[in-house]
Formats: structure tokens, C-alpha cells, sequence
């Protein structure tokens, strides 16, 4: 099997591809980048811990107009993974209002961006919806 | 209590399209036209705050001296993206109360026309040859597109949206009329760079850039500049009655940043900076959202409209639909919002607009608004926010004489 790499490295991939957070071990705030000290309370400790790959459709929109090379239209959307609030493309939906509800239930879904020349490919991630719209 | 600080003059240029200026040329036009409205000349000056993000290649303060008076005083070149103007503003103001100078100003341009999608690209959206990790989320692509949106209509919109989320009430045609109102008002404001009225229906049909904002409402990217003249309350007292009876106070200036919450490492959080910024103001000024008779805010897209009306406290917190059904913000109603066009059809000269909105609520307190004048106008507020996060409100007050 050919190898692959995140698109990001807050995605884990494997049998079971799930997010990664760095938490402040005093107050629990938690960023997807390094932090020297938290934001919100200035400890300098984080432990990684996973993300719950289900949650709710807090805000989107619909793209219609990005910058070149990027496909459009595309849902970005703002879902709330049981407390941890994750940016992502809304996918494997179909990209209008009727079928995008705010609220809506989402679980994380992965994708792939194509394979290199070195034969290693590219998984993205977005959210799905757990229901047909 | 410290002694006010006092708009003494003011200018905003026309916005729209200036090929034939370059950055240099507008933040001259309107250093010269603030300086003779304030009786003043560049001899007069202690202090020059200067803005500008793009075009004018570093040192935009610098060059300005070249072009209107180098006196050798000290020059600050500010940065806060959208916020960039006010930013200038109140560095101005706060040499003035400092005590360090008797006289600041404030010089805001940007040159944007024809500028396109603001906040996305930047670099290559190809995708190399060997997949390589790179940049603070070991990213082996662009994110932009990938994962959520990094242009301005589509971070904007899910500021509005997850407003409505919150509280409902808020949809597709409700931020259309939002957009609806301010082209309205813009018919009357002579330098606006649009001033063309919009049915809601021609609003929702038009070119859609990131749901729910159409083109018409999102700001209009064009040129512009505005300057500022601000004297201490001594040095006004010095000068002739006419420069006194059209001085503005300056009743409150207020800068914040966003503190750090839930979620803002994911979508920026414009709300609670600029509710701090509002309270502080209103505290500064001694005055509630009551007494306000005009507010410019700062409407980059139709759906930031909404928020900040609740953000500046205008309504009940989670109103801000009601608020405006109920016709408060149009220039008729209880509190006119954007009486000038507001940054979807006046346009939004980045560096600009933290004072040409600044000069919108001084027009109207000296009565010199001509057709838009809001009548008896005596205290506004003006706001704005640069992503990343800053906010900037300042509160005025005609001269009490």
C-alpha cells in the first residue's frame, strides 16, 4: 500500500482518521498550533488529546467566488465537535441552502488530494453529513 | 477627568476610482483640504499618525511630508488592517493628550479599486511536485478552500450565520435589506463611490460571492483618503470663535483587540472586542446607545451589519434582527446606521475608513450634511474593525456653544 501523509498534522490518519488538539493542561483551552504559552491563561503545558469526530453545523457559507485554482462552489464550515469548534468543508452534500442547515449533524470524513511523484497521497478531511439531506 | 481633545478639521475625499493619483496624491488632497478646514498649516503641526497597507511601498508618512511639509516632527506609520485609520486617529489623539503636542494628524488612504477578493490567495494554489509539510499546521497544501474559507464575503458570512444560529431570526432576505438600506442612503451622499438604489430582489439575484453575500453586499473596494486635524482643548480655547463653534469633541477614543475565547482560533470573534470597545466608549463619553444620533459601523459585508448592532449594544443582546425590522437603523428611524452608504456602496479605502467615517459623523454635528443631514444631530459614534483582531469607536460631540 502506498504511503500517506496529512493534509495537516492535526489529522490523524489510520483505521480510525480523527483530529488532534494540543489542550492547556490548566485551563483545557485548545489550539490545532503551537502555542508557547495559552492564550487564555498563560500555561505553558498542552497535552495532545482527540477531537470527537461528530458534531453540529454551527456556521457556513457557500463559496461561490475564492481565489484562483481553488474549486468552487465549496461549503466552509464551522462545526462544534461536542465543545471543540473545528473549521472545515462541509462534504459530500450538495452545496446549496436547502440542502445546508445550520445545526445540522456532521461526522468527520476523509479524502483524497492526489498522489505525488513519489507515490504518496494526500488526505484532506471535511464533515458529512450523518443524515441524507 | 483630563481635558477633551477636539476635532478642530476634517476631510474625506471622493471615493471611487483615481487613476490618475497615486497614494501619495490622495493623502495629500485630504491632508490639505483637513488642514485648511482646521484654519491650520503644517508649521502648526506637532504630530503626524499615518495609514496606509498598500501601494505605498513602506514609509507612507514620510513620503506624505515630502508632498505637503517637512518640519521634521515625529511620524508614526500605523498598521491595523481595517482598523488602520481609527488606529492613526487615536495615536494622534493620544500624543494631544499626552500633553506632548498641542496639534496631530491623522492620515488614512488606500488605493483598492479593481483589487478583487481580499484575505485568500496570496501565493501559489499549485500543488508541488512532492507532497511537503510546511507552516504552523504542518500543512502539505493550501488550506484556503480545503479547509473552511479565508476570504473576507466568506469569513463574514459565517460571522452573520452563526448570529443567526444563535439566535434566528436572520436570513438571506433579511441581510439583502440590510444591504437594501445603505444603497439607499447612499443616494444622497455625493462622494460615495456608488450611489445606486437596489431593490432586494436585484440585491438577492445578483453575482453571488459567498452565501449569503451577493456582491452588492459586500464593501466596494476603491480609492480613497481622509485626514484629521486634532488640537488640545487649550489650544481650542486660543483660537477664533468660528474654529471653535465647528470643533468636534472627541467624547470617547477607544482601541481594543480580541481576547481569547472559544472558537476564535477557528473563526475570528469580532463581537466581543468591539462590545468592550462600546462599553469603555460609552463609559468614556458618558453617554448610552440612546443618545446616539447617527452611527457609522463598520458594514464591511451586509452580514457584519447585523452583528454589531448588537455588538454596539443598539439593541437587546440577540435583537439585532428585530432591531432591524423594527426600521431603527434606516436614516428615518430611531437610530440611523450608515447614513453615509456605509462601506457596501460608499466604499472601503482600507486605511481610509477609521476616519472617513470619523468625518461622515462630524459632517452631520456641525449641520453641514447638506441633503443627508440628520437634523439636530448633537452625538455619534463611529466603528470600526480590522480582522485579525482590532476595533476602534470613537464617540463625538458638537461643541456645546
Amino acid at each position: 500500500m502506498a504511503e500517506q501523509i496529512p493534509l495537516v498534522d492535526y489529522l490523524v490518519l489510520g483505521d480510525e482518521p480523527h483530529l488532534v488538539a494540543h489542550e492547556c493542561t490548566s485551563c483545557g483551552a485548545r489550539f490545532f498550533d503551537r502555542r508557547n504559552a495559552c492564550a487564555s491563561c498563560f500555561g505553558t503545558e498542552f497535552r495532545d488529546v482527540d477531537v470527537p469526530d461528530e458534531g453540529t453545523l454551527r456556521s457556513f457559507t457557500i463559496v461561490a467566488h475564492a481565489a484562483p485554482g481553488i474549486p468552487v462552489p465549496f461549503v466552509s464550515g464551522i462545526v462544534d465537535c461536542d465543545g471543540t469548534a473545528v473549521r472545515g468543508n462541509v462534504i459530500n452534500v450538495d452545496p446549496d441552502p436547502d440542502h445546508v442547515r445550520l445545526g445540522m449533524t456532521l461526522r468527520l470524513a476523509t479524502y483524497s488530494l492526489g498522489t505525488d511523484q513519489q507515490g504518496t497521497e494526500a488526505i484532506g478531511f471535511g464533515f458529512e453529513p450523518t443524515e441524507a439531506t | 477627568m483630563t481635558d477633551p481633545v477636539w476635532i478642530l478639521g476634517i476631510h474625506m475625499t471622493k471615493f471611487g476610482k483615481h487613476p490618475d493619483k497615486d497614494v501619495v496624491d490622495l493623502g495629500a488632497e485630504a491632508t490639505m483640504a483637513a488642514l485648511a478646514d482646521a484654519g491650520m498649516t503644517m508649521a502648526d503641526v506637532g504630530i503626524l499618525a499615518a495609514g496606509n497597507l498598500l501601494g505605498s511601498g513602506g514609509g507612507f508618512g514620510q513620503q506624505l511630508q515630502k508632498q505637503v511639509g517637512q518640519t521634521g516632527i515625529p511620524v508614526y506609520n500605523v498598521a491595523n488592517a481595517c482598523a488602520t485609520g481609527a488606529t492613526a486617529l487615536r495615536t494622534a489623539i493620544m500624543a494631544v493628550k499626552a500633553g506632548e503636542v498641542d496639534v496631530g494628524l491623522a492620515v488614512g488612504v488606500e488605493k483598492l479599486a479593481g483589487a478583487g477578493l481580499l484575505g485568500g490567495g496570496g501565493k501559489s494554489k499549485s500543488d508541488g511536485d512532492e507532497w511537503q509539510p510546511a507552516g504552523r499546521y504542518g500543512a502539505v497544501a493550501p488550506i484556503d478552500g480545503r479547509i473552511g474559507t479565508e476570504t473576507m464575503p466568506g469569513v463574514f458570512a459565517q460571522i452573520g450565520m452563526e448570529y443567526s444560529h444563535r439566535y434566528g431570526g436572520a436570513d438571506f432576505d433579511l441581510f439583502a435589506r440590510i444591504s437594501e438600506k445603505n444603497h439607499a442612503h447612499s443616494t444622497l451622499n455625493p462622494l460615495a463611490a456608488y450611489q445606486k438604489r437596489f431593490t432586494v430582489d436585484e440585491i438577492k439575484n445578483d453575482v453571488m460571492i459567498a452565501y449569503p453575500n451577493t456582491r452588492p453586499m459586500c464593501s466596494a473596494n476603491c480609492d480613497g483618503g481622509a485626514a484629521a486635524v486634532v488640537v488640545s482643548d487649550e489650544k481650542l480655547r486660543s483660537l477664533s470663535g468660528d474654529q471653535q463653534r465647528r470643533a468636534v469633541k472627541v467624547a470617547a477614543s477607544v482601541l481594543t483587540t480580541d481576547p481569547w475565547e472559544d472558537a476564535c482560533q477557528v473563526l475570528p470573534n469580532v463581537n466581543t472586542l468591539t462590545r468592550n470597545a462600546a462599553r469603555t466608549a460609552y463609559e468614556q463619553a458618558g453617554v448610552g446607545p440612546d443618545d446616539l444620533d447617527l452611527v457609522e459601523l463598520h458594514d464591511c459585508f451586509a452580514t457584519a451589519e447585523l452583528v454589531h448592532y448588537d455588538n454596539l449594544m443598539l439593541c437587546e443582546e440577540g435583537g439585532a434582527a428585530d432591531f432591524f425590522e423594527s426600521g431603527a437603523p434606516w436614516r428615518d428611524g430611531t437610530t440611523p446606521v450608515n447614513v453615509s452608504g456605509g462601506l457596501q456602496s460608499k466604499g472601503h479605502p482600507i486605511s481610509a475608513t477609521g476616519i472617513a467615517n470619523v468625518w461622515e459623523v462630524c459632517h452631520h454635528l456641525r449641520g453641514e450634511a447638506g441633503d443627508r443631514q440628520i437634523e439636530g444631530a448633537s452625538v455619534g459614534l463611529a466603528h470600526v474593525i480590522g480582522l485579525g483582531s482590532a476595533c476602534g469607536v470613537h464617540i463625538l460631540e458638537r461643541h456645546a456653544a
